[in-house]
Parts: C-alpha cells; sequence; structure tokens
C-alpha cells in the first residue's frame, strides 16, 4: 500500500512537473527578470549579429537579450505573437490582422520631430488606420545587375522597356550562359510586383480599398513573362537572392538584391551596372521594389512601455547605430534621410545608382493590405500564365475574386 | 497480482497514451474546433463561423486542384511502388549470395532523412547546371541540359519528384513483403512442384501472390495514405518559405501555407481543409480496402 501510494504520488509528481515544464516554456528560460527580449531574422551578412548584440548591450535603460532566429522566421514570429509575450520588441512588416488582433502597439509617439526624416513610403507602408506600427530600420531593395562586357559583346544597349529587356535577355542566351535570372520559379516570386508597376498597376489601388490590377494590361504584362521565360536561367543550385549565377558566369543579368552589391563588385569589379525595372511603355514607370523590416513592440509583453522606450532609443535615437546597422554589413540604405548621404557605399557607382532608382521608382514591395492569400491567389495565376502557358485573363480574374474576397474582410 | 500487472500496463501504456492524448489527439479534437471559427493569427478565436471554412476551403479552387492532382499522383505513385518493391523483394529473396548485404543496400535509402534526399536530389542530382549529375548523363548522349526542377513544359519536375519518393520508399515497403514472403510455408511450393505446376508465372500467381494477400493490403494502404500526406520531398524540392508554385502541390503544402506560412496564419480555413483531407483519405482508404479485400 505504502509503496503503491508513493509510486503513484510519483507519477502524479512526474506528470506535473512535465505539464509545468510545458506551461512555462514560454522562450523566457534562463533570462533575468525584467530583461526585455528582441528577436531578429538571421541576416547573412557577417557582422549583423555581433552589431546588435553590442546596441543591446549598450543600452542603459534596461537589460536586454538579443535572440538570433534563422529559418522561417516570418512564421516563427506569427506563432509567437498568439500566446505569447514573447518577444518584447522583433522586427517585421506590419500586418493588418496583427492591428485588427492588437497584437501589436501603435508607435507613433516614439517618432517626435524626426518623422519628417523617415523615408515617407517605409513609414506609409507601416501604417494601418492612421497610425504607425513599427519603426523601419533599413531599406533593402533589388535591381537588375548586368555584366557590361557580355551586353557589349552581343551587341545589346541596356534594357529599358520590357520589350527590350526580353529581347536583350534572348540575346544574351547563348546556351553555356543564359539571358537572365530571376529565381528558379521563372521570376513569378520576384517579378510579379515590377511588372504591374511597370504597367502603371499595382497590389491595391491608390486608397487600399480595391485590387490594383483589375485591368486588361496586367494580362498583357504577365503575358510578357511567359516570352521571358524562355531566356531565363531556371534550376540554379542558388536562388535569386544569392549572387551566384552572375559571379559564376551562369547569366548575363541576375536580378537581385541591392545586398549583393559588394560581393559582385567584388567579383566583377567594373563589369557591372545596374538598372530599375523597365517600364512596359509610356503609361508605366520604371521601378524598384522597396521593403523593410520594422521595430514592432508585442503588446502582449510584461513592459511595453520599457520596450518602446528601448524602441525610440535604438531606431529614432542611435543615429550612429542605425547608419552602421543599414551599411557596414552588406548594402542596405539608412531608412531616414539624412543618414543616407553618410553611407559610403552608395556615394558613387552601382550603389549611387541604386540610390537614385529608390528615390525615383521605389515603390512598397509588400503592402500590409495586401494579404497572404490574395497574393497566394495573384502568384498561382502568374506562375500558370508565364510557366505554363495558361489564359492570362482568365487566370487574372480568379486571382481578382479572391483579392477583392480578402481587402473586404479586412474592413469587416 | 492483478493490481501489480495492471500497474505494470499502465507503467508501460500509460506514457505512450498521455503522449498520445496530448499531442495526437487534443490537436486533432482543437483544429476540429477551430474549422468552425475564424480563427486567423490565433488558437482561441471568438468568432464562430459555422461551415463558412469548409465552403470557402471546398470552393478553393488551389485546394481542389492539389486533391484531384494527388488524387492522379496517388494512382500513378502506389501501384509503381508496390510493384517494384514487390519485384526488389522477391529478387532478394531468391539470391543465394549475399543476402543480407542486398537487403540492406536496398532498405538503407529509408533510413536516409527525407530533407537531405531532397536537397540531394534538388542541387546535386537533378540541378539545372551542366555539371548536375542528371546533365552529365544527358551529355553523353548528346542531349541538351534540362532545368528539371525549373521545367514545366514537359513536367520534368515530377521526374525528380518521382525518384525521390522512390528511392526513399522501395526499401521500406520490400522488407514488408519479404517478412512476408519468409512467412509461405515451402511445404505449399513443394506439393505445387509436385503437383506439377512449372516454377516462374504459374506457382508465383497461385501460391506467392495469395501468401502475399495480407502484405499487400498493408503496402497498399500504407502507400495511398502516404501519397496523399505527401509533403517533405515537395516542400524542399518546389517550395521555400515564400511559396510554392500551384503545380504538384500536395493537399498538405497548401495547407501548411494556409494556416501555419509567413504572410498569415488562417488556421479555420486550413483546418477545415485538414479535416477534408482526412475525410478524403479515409473514404479511399475504405473503398481501396474494400476492393482488395474482397475474396476472388
Amino acid at each position: 500500500m505504502g509503496v503503491e501510494l508513493s509510486r503513484r504520488s510519483f507519477g502524479v509528481v512526474a506528470g506535473l512537473l512535465g505539464l509545468a515544464a510545458c506551461g512555462a516554456n514560454t522562450g523566457r528560460g534562463g533570462s533575468a527578470e525584467g530583461a526585455l527580449r528582441h528577436w531578429y531574422h538571421a541576416y547573412g551578412e557577417d557582422g549583423v549579429q555581433d552589431a546588435v548584440r553590442r546596441y543591446a548591450a549598450a543600452y542603459p535603460g534596461a537589460r536586454v537579450e538579443v535572440q538570433w532566429n534563422p529559418g522561417d522566421y516570418d512564421s516563427k514570429v506569427l506563432t509567437a505573437l498568439q500566446t505569447s509575450g514573447v518577444p518584447d520588441v522583433f522586427e517585421a512588416q506590419v500586418k493588418v490582422d496583427w492591428v485588427r488582433q492588437r497584437q501589436v502597439v501603435p508607435l507613433d509617439d516614439l517618432l517626435g520631430d524626426t518623422r519628417g526624416d523617415f523615408v515617407r513610403t517605409l513609414l506609409e507602408s507601416q501604417t494601418v488606420d492612421g497610425r504607425l506600427y513599427g519603426i523601419p530600420q533599413a531599406i533593402d531593395t533589388q535591381v537588375l545587375y548586368y555584366r557590361k562586357s557580355l551586353l557589349d559583346k552581343a551587341g545589346v544597349t541596356p534594357p529599358r522597356t520590357v520589350d527590350e529587356l526580353i529581347d536583350a535577355a534572348k540575346r544574351l542566351n547563348t546556351g553555356a550562359v543564359r539571358g537572365l535570372f530571376a529565381g528558379n520559379d521563372g521570376g513569378v516570386g520576384v517579378l510579379t510586383a515590377p511588372l504591374l508597376w511597370s504597367a502603371g498597376l499595382d497590389f491595391l489601388s491608390q486608397d487600399g480599398k480595391a485590387p490594383g490590377f483589375d485591368d486588361p494590361r496586367a494580362a498583357t504584362v504577365f503575358g510578357k513573362l511567359r516570352d521571358l521565360n524562355q531566356a531565363l536561367l531556371l534550376g540554379s543550385p542558388t536562388d535569386w537572392s544569392d549572387p551566384g549565377a552572375l559571379v559564376d558566369g551562369r547569366v548575363a543579368m541576375q536580378w537581385t538584391g541591392l545586398w549583393n552589391l559588394p560581393k559582385i563588385t567584388a567579383a566583377l569589379g567594373d563589369d557591372v551596372g545596374v538598372l530599375p525595372f523597365p517600364r512596359l511603355d509610356a503609361a508605366g514607370a520604371e521601378s524598384v521594389p522597396v521593403g523593410a523590416y520594422s521595430a514592432m513592440v508585442n503588446a502582449r509583453g510584461a513592459d511595453v512601455e520599457a520596450a518602446k522606450a528601448y524602441v525610440r532609443w535604438l531606431w529614432v535615437e542611435k543615429a550612429e547605430y542605425q547608419t552602421e546597422f543599414a551599411t557596414a554589413f552588406g548594402a542596405h540604405l539608412p531608412a531616414r534621410e539624412s543618414l543616407a548621404a553618410s553611407a559610403r557605399p552608395l556615394r558613387d557607382g552601382p550603389g549611387k545608382d541604386i540610390v537614385g532608382f529608390v528615390t525615383r521608382g521605389g515603390r512598397i514591395a509588400s503592402p500590409a493590405r495586401w494579404s497572404a492569400r490574395a497574393n497566394t491567389a495573384l502568384s498561382d495565376a502568374v506562375a500558370r500564365i508565364a510557366r505554363q502557358g495558361a489564359d492570362p485573363a482568365a487566370e487574372l480574374r480568379a486571382a481578382l475574386d479572391v483579392a477583392r474576397d480578402e481587402i473586404a474582410r479586412l474592413d469587416r | 497480482m492483478r493490481s501489480r500487472t495492471t500497474r505494470t500496463f499502465w507503467l508501460f501504456v500509460g506514457p505512450f497514451a498521455v503522449g498520445l492524448l496530448l499531442f495526437t489527439y487534443l490537436p486533432i479534437a482543437w483544429s476540429s474546433y477551430l474549422s468552425f471559427f475564424d480563427a486567423r493569427n490565433t488558437v482561441t478565436p471568438t468568432e464562430f463561423v459555422g461551415l463558412g471554412n469548409y465552403v470557402d476551403i471546398l470552393t478553393d479552387r488551389a485546394f481542389l486542384d492539389s486533391i484531384g492532382t494527388f488524387t492522379v499522383f496517388a494512382a500513378f505513385i502506389v501501384p509503381t511502388t508496390v510493384v517494384l518493391s514487390l519485384v526488389l523483394a522477391l529478387l532478394v529473396n531468391r539470391i543465394r549470395v549475399a543476402r543480407a548485404f542486398f537487403r540492406s543496400v536496398f532498405f538503407l535509402p529509408f533510413a536516409c532523412s527525407y530533407v537531405v534526399a531532397s536537397l540531394v536530389w534538388k542541387m546535386s542530382l537533378f540541378s539545372g547546371v551542366d555539371s548536375g549529375v542528371a546533365n552529365t548523363v544527358l551529355g553523353w548522349f548528346g542531349a541538351d541540359p534540362q532545368a528539371w526542377v525549373g521545367t514545366v513544359d514537359p513536367p520534368l519536375y515530377w521526374v525528380v519528384l518521382v525518384t525521390a519518393r522512390l528511392w526513399l520508399q522501395l526499401g521500406f515497403y520490400m522488407i514488408l513483403f519479404i517478412a512476408a514472403l519468409q512467412r509461405i510455408p515451402t511445404h505449399l511450393y513443394e506439393a505445387a512442384w509436385i503437383d506439377g505446376a512449372s516454377p516462374g508465372w504459374q506457382t508465383f500467381r497461385h501460391i506467392t501472390l495469395p501468401g502475399l494477400r495480407g502484405a499487400l493490403v498493408a503496402v497498399l494502404t500504407l502507400n495511398l495514405i502516404n501519397a496523399y500526406q505527401a509533403f517533405d520531398e515537395f516542400y524542399n524540392i518546389l517550395g521555400d518559405s515564400r511559396g510554392y508554385p500551384p503545380f504538384a502541390r500536395p493537399p498538405l503544402v497548401y495547407l501548411y501555407y494556409t494556416s501555419l506560412g509567413s504572410g498569415g496564419q488562417d488556421l479555420g480555413r486550413g483546418s477545415a481543409g485538414a479535416v477534408v483531407l482526412a475525410l478524403v483519405i479515409a473514404l479511399v482508404t475504405l473503398l481501396s480496402g474494400r476492393v482488395l479485400r474482397r475474396p476472388t
């Protein structure tokens, strides 16, 4: 009897301990009471992790623990925000659903008189219903890199219209070297937005209340991607976000990020030029997509005010950190106009050109009101049009239906 | 004595039962609950929508497409896997020398991680560069290099997906068949031989195959469920955290992006889809079981 009881109670205690361990597993294990937890995704450039840990250690107001998150960071943040007070501070792009579910807090009061200094379109992209939820950290953009020598050899001038781009890609396509690389999915992922802009269209209408591609020109421009697919490199071991295809000489042109500029110029020297995505015709415009992770504050955090104070210190007050963060490791643009001038890699050459593209034709790559479901519907349509030769008009009609549905849902 | 047996029973079964309850039955129940709510970015939803998510997912072209595609996929991959693994089992079972060696060689791929195999298939064997293994082989015959994973017309990505799956799975089903083959009593073969049955097809058709009936049903059923639950090699070969093309998209991959993807988590619709998929699998399995168990 005695033995049985103690065994039973042992089982109960062990079970409870197990449950308690589950319940307490909020990621706080081992951290000091009152510390702020700050999450970043894993930046590919060397030195970023050390830098952000250094910034956190320098904060006088509280102890800050930085967590570096390799892998599918965005999904991890989404999951954490649903139930947990961790992280207190994190980087992400604002989503309307987070605001509707009060998972993040407004940060308008942090900017003060620096508001005018931040790139306006960036602030707008992090604003929902007139309130700002993220402080932009740095600007990322993507451009068309090309090998000057290969274009010269083929007698091709740098393309300024979509038709010229298709023509250039085809003429540069020599078998061993393909014309253009824009991702192993045939450009569906990264060129959908620039193609819309090239035709003067967008994901959403100006006021964000309707889809922005309800126009026959959308069918025309995605049909061009079908044409372009004949000259694209596919099946590369590295994807569009890596400079490998261009640097290793597998393509004459590659669509990839500004962040690869240092690696590309190191490998190719002067033999590289940059272009924005060309326009379809006179009604469209040259463009580059602009994206920015922003610092956001979790509404469930243990001390929201302390988290906000830290965000203000790091991303509003400490200008020297912001400059270093944006420009010292791989190339990004500072999110504030006053800091752009001090960014050395961007003062001349391709870097300077890219600053010009962003100023003249920078467009928000993922607006807060453009939902994941709408995006899947559109990219499915574009993939079927460009890769499988489906009828553009019919495919886009189906995508429009989903997009309208999703936009209506946001305002219900 | 009796209570001692009971205690022992719970000691051994208890942890497993608790795990099953916590990590299988509870999530299934919770997921079914979520499927009746507007559960975007939350697991504790408040807005009841009735059958709304079910109507949504059953009119969702992408989801229906994926179910359709994978019904066709199952119709192809299940018989292929069964026939090839049965042939392997017969060969390995007959061989007189180094039988254990061949059994291990064919079984080993099953021990390989799907993710690792997918990456090897995508980045090395079927890489689009000229130096990829498949393209090197094509080169010997003077053929042009192919982009494999990136080639949609003709859909060469299926070659990559199907070979990866066969390589990973054949060994496991082969072992199941070998086990069943070894349970067929040898005296049946001797009797047949004495009665004048010719070795080869006649013996196979009238003794081996009936003896394998149980194993066949098991392998077919497992295979069928596996085909609809395809995820690992598809996700790792064709997809990434940013998205997945609209073709060869397994239902689970679509539901993964819907309910857990990085753009926004619609757990209500995702759960409704999971329930629908579970019903489809149950239905197909029941039907196939009924057809297979019919007395000949």
